[in-house]
Parts: C-alpha cells; sequence; structure tokens
C-alpha cells in the first residue's frame, strides 16, 4: 500500500484553514531547530520575541506601525493574485505612491488649503501606485507581456528615482548633504493614534472590509471570481476579462499606493532612506497566509508586523546575528508553499496492486 | 485524506514540543547588583572588519575596564532612517542607561527617543544635534587622512587614486579634502577621484567603486566605506592601497601602506565611567591626534624609511598644535580661492564643509 495526491475537486475548507496555522507552527520548529545550532533557548527565544512585539503598550504601537502597511500591500496583492494577476510590484507601487505624497507635501502645501492637503496627498499617492500598477496591467492585457517579471523590475525603477530626487534635486538643502527631503509642514503628516502608530491603520481596516465587500457582495466582485477561476468561461459569460483586470490591477496598485502615504506621511514625515523596508514582498507572504482572505489579512499582518519587531529580541535578548530575524521570516513560506499543496490535492491510499500496475506502465 | 493531516499535525506539534522541551532549562542566575547598561547601533556588523568592527572592539573595552558591574549589547544592520527609532526607544524601555549610536543617519531619531527618555544617556557617533542627555562624538580622523594621502601622493605612479565615498555629507568630504590636500602637498600632479556609492555598508557596491576606479587608472584605492573589500579588490589587481576605519594591512595584507583608524576605546570607557558615577554631561566631543582617538596605523614594509620621515615631521606639527591641515590658501576644484594664505578653517566650516578642493574629481552631489 501507499500514498498518492489527487487533486480535489473543491478547495478544501478545513485545508484553508488548518495549512497556515500548521505552516506557521512548522515554521517556528523549524526556526526552533536552527536556534539550537546557534545555541540559543527557542521557547526562551520565542517568549522574548512574542514580550518584544505584544508585551507592552510600545511594542503593540511598534507591532501595528508595521502591520498598517503590510496589511495594505496585503490586500493590495490578494486583490490582484486573486485574478492570477501575479503582481510583485507592491514595493514599486508603494514607494512611487510614497514619492509622489512627497511632491504633493513639499510643493503643494504652499497654496493648498491646509485641510485639503492629507487628501489630496493620498489622492496623489494611491494615482501614481494606481498608475505604476496600471504599465504591467496595459502590458499585459493588450500585448500578454507576463507581469511577474515586469512588475518586479518596476519595483527597482521606482525606488532608485525615489532615490534620485532625495539625493538629487529634492535634498534638504539644510541637511548637510545627507540624503533626504525636508520634513513635511505638519498639516502633511498623518495624525497617530498612539505611538507611532497612525490613522494609517483605520486606512487599512477600512479597506479590508470593503475589498471583502465588493469582492463578495457585488456584482463586478463574482466577476472578478469567474475570472480568477477561468477566464474562459468568463468570456463564454460576456464578461470582459481585459477590461475587469486592468480596472482590479489598478485598484490593488492603489491600495499599494496607499501604504506608501501612510509611511510617508505617518511615519518618516519627509521622503528618506527607508521608506520602505521590503513591506512590499512581505506582502506576498501576507496574502498567501490569509488565503487571499481580506478580512484575514490585516490579522495576518498584525503577526507578520509582531515577527519584525519581536525579530529584534533575537539579538537583543539572545544576543544572535540580526540575519536569524530574516531567516525565519522565510521560513514560514516554505511550509506554506508546501501546504497549499494540501489545499487542492487531497492524500488517497492506492493498493499494492495498482502500484504495481502503474510502476510497470511507468517502464 | 483527514487522518493523514492530523497525523501530521500531531507529528508537528510532537516535533515542536520535544524541539523545544530539550532545551528549557531557565537562564543562567541573577546578577546581585544590577550591572550599568550600554547598548551599541551599529549600521553594519562587527565583522565587516572596518567601522563596527572599531566600535565593538571599543564595547568590548569597556567589558574588559568594568566587569560584572556593565552590561553591553548591540544591535547590528540597524537601517538609518524611521527604523532605527524603535530600535533606540526599545533599548531606552528594556531599562538600558546608555545608548550610543554610531552611525550619522541615526541622529534624528535618537534626538526624538532622547526627548522621551531623560533620565537615559544618549550618545551620537558624527552628528550635529545634542540635548540635555544626548551627547555627540566624533574623531578628527582628517588630521590622519592627510597624513595617509602624503604616503599615497609619493607612492602612486599613474598620479591617480581612488576614493570611493559613502554620501557627500561633510564628514566624508572631510576625510577626501585632508587626504588630497595631504597627496598633493608632495605631489601636485596627483588627481583623487571619488565614486558615491550612497552607501556605508555594502561589500559588493564598495567593491564594484574601487574596481571602476582601478579601471580608471587609479593605482591606489583608499575609502570611506566600511569594509575592507575596496582594498582587497586593489590587491586582486596588484594595486596598493590605504586603509581606513580599522588596521587593514592585518586583514588584507602589506599593499595597504597604512590607515587611518579609530581608537573609541578611551572615549568609551570614559564615557560610561561618568555614566555610573552620576558626572557625565552633554557635550560635543570632537578630538584627533593628539588625543589618541584617531590614529595613522603602523606602516606596512613597502614603505620607504623617507616617506615615513616626511609623515612623522608632519604629524609633530599636527600633535604639538602648530599647524593643522584646513589651513590656506585653499581652493576647491574649480579653481575658486576658498581659503585665504594663512587663515583656519573654523570647526563650523569644517563641520559644514560643502566643496572639494582642488585635485579632486567629483562633485558633492
Amino acid at each position: 500500500m501507499t500514498l498518492a495526491f489527487e487533486k480535489r475537486k473543491t478547495v478544501s475548507r478545513t485545508a484553508i484553514v488548518v495549512v497556515p496555522v500548521v505552516s506557521f507552527v512548522a515554521s517556528l520548529v523549524l526556526t526552533g531547530a536552527l536556534l539550537m545550532i546557534f545555541g540559543a533557548n527557542p521557547l526562551a527565544t520565542y517568549a522574548a520575541m512574542f514580550k518584544g512585539a505584544f508585551g507592552s503598550g510600545r511594542a503593540l504601537t511598534e507591532t501595528l506601525v508595521k502591520a498598517i502597511p503590510l496589511s495594505l500591500t496585503g490586500l493590495g496583492v490578494a486583490l490582484a493574485f486573486r485574478l492570477k494577476f501575479w503582481n510583485i510590484g507592491a514595493e514599486g507601487q508603494l514607494t512611487l505612491a510614497g514619492v509622489a505624497a512627497t511632491g504633493v507635501a513639499l510643493f503643494w502645501s504652499p497654496w493648498l488649503p491646509a485641510p485639503l492637503l492629507l487628501p489630496v496627498m493620498v489622492l496623489v499617492g494611491c494615482a501614481a501606485g494606481a498608475a505604476w500598477a496600471g504599465v504591467p496591467a496595459l502590458l499585459k492585457t493588450r500585448l500578454n507581456v507576463d507581469e511577474t517579471l515586469v512588475t518586479l523590475m518596476l519595483n527597482y525603477v521606482a525606488i532608485l528615482f525615489s532615490e534620485f530626487l532625495y539625493y538629487g534635486p529634492w535634498r534638504d538643502p539644510k541637511g548637510f548633504g545627507f540624503p533626504g527631503t525636508r520634513m513635511f509642514p505638519k498639516e502633511a503628516w498623518f495624525p497617530r493614534i498612539a505611538g507611532r502608530a497612525h490613522v494609517g491603520l483605520y486606512l487599512a481596516l477600512v479597506a479590508a472590509a470593503v475589498l471583502w465587500f465588493v469582492l463578495n457582495r457585488t456584482r463586478w466582485g463574482f466577476e472578478l471570481k469567474v475570472i480568477g477561476n477561468s477566464p474562459k468561461a468568463a468570456r463564454y459569460q460576456g464578461i470582459s476579462v481585459e477590461r475587469n483586470i486592468l480596472l482590479a490591477v489598478l485598484l490593488s496598485g492603489a491600495i499599494c499606493g496607499l501604504a506608501g502615504v501612510g509611511e510617508v506621511a505617518g511615519i518618516s514625515r519627509r521622503l528618506q532612506q527607508g521608506l520602505s523596508l521590503g513591506y512590499g514582498f512581505t506582502a506576498i507572504i501576507v496574502a498567501w497566509m490569509a488565503q487571499l482572505n481580506p478580512l484575514a489579512i490585516p490579522f495576518v499582518a498584525v503577526l507578520m508586523g509582531g515577527l519584525l519587531v519581536g525579530g529584534d529580541q533575537v539579538q537583543m535578548v539572545m544576543g544572535l546575528p540580526s540575519s536569524i530575524g530574516l531567516l525565519m521570516q522565510g521560513m514560514i513560506l516554505f511550509p506554506m508553499l508546501a501546504g497549499s499543496l494540501f489545499t487542492e490535492y487531497r492524500i488517497k491510499r492506492v493498493g499494492g496492486q495498482a502500484v504495481r500496475e502503474s510502476e510497470t506502465g511507468a517502464v | 485524506m483527514k487522518k493523514t493531516l492530523s497525523v501530521f499535525c500531531v507529528l508537528i506539534v510532537a516535533l515542536a514540543t520535544f524541539g523545544c522541551a530539550k532545551k528549557a532549562e531557565p537562564v543562567a542566575a541573577p546578577v546581585a547588583v544590577e550591572p550599568y547598561k550600554v547598548a551599541f547601533i551599529y549600521i553594519g556588523v562587527p565583522g565587516d572588519l572596518g567601522w563596527t568592527h572599531e566600535h565593538d572592539v571599543g564595547r568590548l573595552q569597556i567589558e574588559a575596564a568594568f566587569g560584572d558591574k556593565v552590561k553591553t549589547a548591540y544591535m547590528e544592520n540597524v537601517p538609518e532612517g524611521p527604523d532605527a527609532t524603535r530600535v533606540i526607544r526599545q533599548y531606552a524601555q528594556d531599562g538600558y542607561d546608555m545608548i550610543i549610536a554610531t552611525s550619522f543617519g541615526y541622529m534624528d531619531p535618537m534626538v526624538e527617543v532622547a526627548a522621551e527618555f531623560p533620565k537615559v544617556k544618549f550618545i551620537h557617533c558624527s552628528g550635529y544635534k545634542t540635548s540635555d542627555n544626548m551627547s555627540t562624538y566624533f574623531g578628527r580622523i582628517y588630521q590622519a587622512r592627510y597624513l595617509a594621502g602624503i604616503v599615497a601622493g609619493k607612492m602612486t605612479k599613474t598620479n591617480i587614486i581612488g576614493y570611493p565615498g559613502a554620501f557627500p555629507i561633510p564628514e566624508v568630504v572631510r576625510g577626501i579634502n585632508a587626504f588630497t590636500l595631504g597627496a598633493r602637498s608632495v605631489n601636485p600632479k596627483v588627481q583623487v577621484r571619488v565614486v558615491w556609492t550612497n552607501t556605508w555598508y555594502d561589500p559588493v557596491k564598495e567593491r564594484e567603486a574601487a574596481v571602476a576606479l582601478l579601471d580608471a587608472g587609479a593605482d591606489i584605492i583608499t575609502q570611506h566605506q566600511d569594509t575592507v573589500e575596496p582594498q582587497k579588490a586593489a590587491q586582486e589587481r596588484g594595486m596598493l592601497s590605504i586603509g581606513y576605519d580599522s588596521d587593514m594591512r592585518k586583514f588584507v595584507g602589506d599593499t595597504v601602506l597604512t590607515s587611518p583608524v579609530w581608537n573609541w576605546g578611551p572615549y568609551y570607557v570614559d564615557t560610561v565611567r561618568k555614566g555610573m558615577d552620576g558626572t557625565w554631561k552633554s557635550e560635543q566631543y570632537w578630538e584627533g591626534l593628539s588625543a589618541d582617538v584617531v590614529r595613522l596605523a603602523d606602516f606596512s614594509p613597502l614603505v620607504p624609511q623617507d616617506v615615513r620621515d616626511q609623515v612623522s615631521v608632519v604629524k609633530q606639527k599636527i600633535v604639538g598644535g602648530t599647524w593643522d591641515v584646513f589651513t590656506g590658501p585653499i581652493k576647491d576644484n574649480t579653481g575658486k580661492l576658498r581659503v585665504n594664505e594663512g587663515a583656519k578653517m573654523s570647526d563650523g566650516e569644517l563641520l559644514s564643509l560643502d566643496w572639494l578642493v582642488e585635485g579632486v574629481v567629483g562633485k558633492v552631489q
């Protein structure tokens, strides 16, 4: 007797919940083994990490600071992923939106009425994120160019462009030559809720709820679902596949862009190095762990944010190299990807007879 | 099948419990007296053999000096910018008495956290902002750079010296200018070519910049970066180099003629002692060769005696205070006279230096 994989007719509901949880636990075990190799006590390390991420009011706000961009970019990529449009360009969309919002904050603030400044920054930022996502979307829908490469490459274009600006023309003349723009005027700061956690938190929660509603309770959401499952079937039903993909990806870019606006207006209050610390890439892990479910994404984002913030403790308390924290994040994705096998396939016992037959058949 | 999945889960949980339980013994017994806790924020890793390495040597000297009475910790690879705020705040919150941040870009984050924790002492390297509980410290490494420039000026054959620089900020510009002034004091034909990498610590970019400069005809490489990669790149081409931060000859070999080096230990020990006995006061520490916070490392055997003698004469003048590096006449690299004959640049001017001296090929942009 042996085991074989069989494709499920429908995605397993149990597996949808179990796989992310098991993957997370498995990553803890794998990392635990690694920690032991480095001579650290895994339980003590995890306890320190948990305390560092959630153990105090301050720690919690810092975790939220990370969870805000992770949640928004997670929502953005999840929307695109649902259409099997592999937008791995969230980092670039975030960055370009940050640049656009910075432009508004620095150069429009003198003549724009103060109460309008933040809304305009948000709008312009989202538009920039959408435009940046629109390029690969147009290429994909018009010329069938692979979006994975284009979105990935555009990340670097956006990052280098932002560097050009804050090293060059936008550099603070009073900054002693150090790269970075000058501080935004106060009217261009996102209000903070607690610690450094800013109103981007509400925006993220609202975005999650709205996205869930749109995807599950509207006609457009239904159309997107059909396209995601089978573009052919969608066409047969008279749904305009290209137009819908384009719209959805624009929305995806806009949501990722919102994260960038939050980072410049809520955290750094200027454009400088460290605008995004890889949030757009971690977003991919967030989206998959949440199984592309908008309502789950904020929670997963808090978890991943906690991992990033708690990761500091690995160094502070345990004295391990900083790279361990990053390694742990990577360790989560592996079991996740392996685990997704179980949502789409089931394990089936195969009788001895059948195997022998198939073996001979194979030879 | 569900059964298989649950077996899998149980297996994982079992592994987790076993794996963890094995090591779950309590950690060392608590110390009776609470030690003075000092934390360092590093831009790179102590293993860079350069900038961060030297700060870490200083940290270890604190431990050696005070033993059980201090506890030191460090966080490496902390990005400059907003993320540093979190790390600095974390240490403050964890009850550290003194936090030492060793890169320019930690300045604003540190100012922000210092305001929140008035009882904690904040010490920032290379910046210019201070407050009641925040000091700055730095060394006049440009003095040692000038001496190293003399060595390079004497020993270059192509008259082109390559200089990968991190950021066009006053700290780096000062070093480039001093080095160039030194080199041209003995060889007016010298050209110092600068390539900005826009990073303090990135072994790959640092090396690439050095290689580009070697391709452009440089036969000596020096740098304002954190690692030994530029020096290694020069050596692989059979070219010479001048180190920086640490005595890089120890890590690369005799092709490193000498290195302007940091000697943070005495300053750190003194600062921690003042913190412990309550005499610490906010200050702007900026000393040079005479205070031994910066040095010129021992020469490689490749450096001839007459060059050593020449360096020694100038060094005496600097240490004795009879002359300093930035004494006019000094022209910038567009030909404009910036410092009049006999005039000395003030500390204020040096700390905001944003132009390059004659002989430097590059731009502060």
